[in-house]
């Protein structure tokens, strides 16, 4: 009759799911461009300290990493509550370090041998007395580019 | 027949959204957000009598951590935030008036120029790693402070940038040889006005 009438009672219409994936994809490359691989689970604490006078460190195939700290605490029970040194998958002694870093050379070509750099992340905690085995193995294998890594901010304390 | 013929029928899209939320969920999960920047430095190479040339005490800022975390720079009690200041006065002191782009107070009794300065940092086994990159980070400031005024002086780009496209091994594809020999050059140069003599006593154990 009257044009009011053409609405039709009763059904909501469907709410068009036609974007969603749009909005998916959109997260989806955000976290794929934000986000680095972790490559292995640390099974100490990790608290890096904080820097400001930090540089980038380099893509990944010119980096290799050594962590220290405190064992996270379902660990403790096994390995004691004094700081250690993670490589790769495992808690390991620094004598064990002068292997690792011949190993991450020896995965690496010789074009990026040169440019290798040890990323040392290690805990705030730790005490000074480990950091320095572990500088003086670095030193025995040669490995002299050192980056200690740490997070943006300053160091100053309020 | 009973087939229809003309346009194909449409693919159905609808678990698109599925396979995105699970590519999602795998990037959450095996991800951390980089935090891939720290100092770089380079350790000293192993020597089994390193020969020493005699300094003059002057020369020297010694940087002493104890395990308490506290500071002695040159036999004072320091709080952290003074030692960039410190350190940067020390350097450019210019007590023998041949550097001509320091801007030093000329006191006689710290160092002479700053390619004579030393800054001697050493610390106990048990001071904590947060004091240790505090205080490298505070005297690689100070070297920053005065390498990016003479870079910045001479041409127009600070020293850090200058470096890290010298030293990124990824600036190859960037520049051309002549290019990137152009910025080691500079590099070397502002290196030289500043030479980094950070020497690391080793720690002394109790």
């Amino acid at each position: 009759m009257s044009k009011f009438n053409k609405k039709k009672s009763g059904d909501m219409p469907a709410i068009s799911t036609a974007s969603l994936p749009d909005i998916v994809f959109m997260l989806l490359f955000f976290f794929m461009v934000a986000t680095t691989m972790k490559d292995s689970d640390l099974m100490i604490e990790n608290k890096l300290p904080k820097a400001d006078q930090t540089s980038k460190l380099f893509k990944k195939e010119f980096v290799m990493y050594i962590y220290a700290g405190k064992p996270s605490e379902r660990y403790q029970s096994t390995y004691g509550s004094n700081a250690r040194i993670q490589l790769n998958d495992r808690l390991s002694n620094a004598n064990e370090i002068q292997n690792f870093v011949n190993a991450e050379r020896a995965s690496r070509n010789s074009e990026a041998e040169r440019y290798l750099t040890a990323s040392l992340k290690i805990d705030k905690d730790v005490k000074m007395g480990l950091v320095t085995d572990i500088k003086q193995e670095l030193r025995k294998a040669e490995q002299l580019k050192v980056n200690y890594t740490t997070t943006q901010g300053s160091v100053i304390k309020k | 027949m009973a087939k229809k013929r003309g346009a194909p029928p449409e693919v159905n899209a609808g678990s698109m959204a599925d396979i995105a939320f699970l590519l999602l969920i795998f990037f959450l999960v095996t991800t951390t957000i980089g935090v891939d920047q720290g100092i770089n430095r380079k350790l000293p190479p192993m020597q089994d009598e390193p020969d020493v040339p005699p300094i003059n005490k002057r020369n020297i800022l010694t940087v002493l951590v104890n395990m308490n975390n506290q500071l002695l720079v040159n036999e004072e009690l320091m709080d952290i935030k003074d030692l960039r200041e410190k350190a940067v006065s020390f350097l450019e002191n210019n007590g023998d008036g041949t550097c001509s782009y320091c801007e030093g107070s000329k006191d006689i009794t710290s160092s002479d120029n700053p390619t004579k300065a030393v800054i001697s940092l050493s610390n106990d086994a048990e001071t904590t790693y947060e004091t240790y990159i505090a205080v490298q980070n505070e005297l690689v400031a100070a070297y920053n402070i005065l390498r990016n005024r003479e870079s910045l002086k001479k041409y127009g780009v600070s020293f850090s940038e200058l470096e890290y496209i010298y030293s990124d091994p990824a600036s190859k594809s960037e520049y051309s040889d002549k290019e990137l020999e152009e910025i080691g050059d500079k590099v070397k140069y502002i290196q030289e006005l500043f030479p980094q003599r950070l020497s690391e006593a080793e720690p002394k154990r109790n």
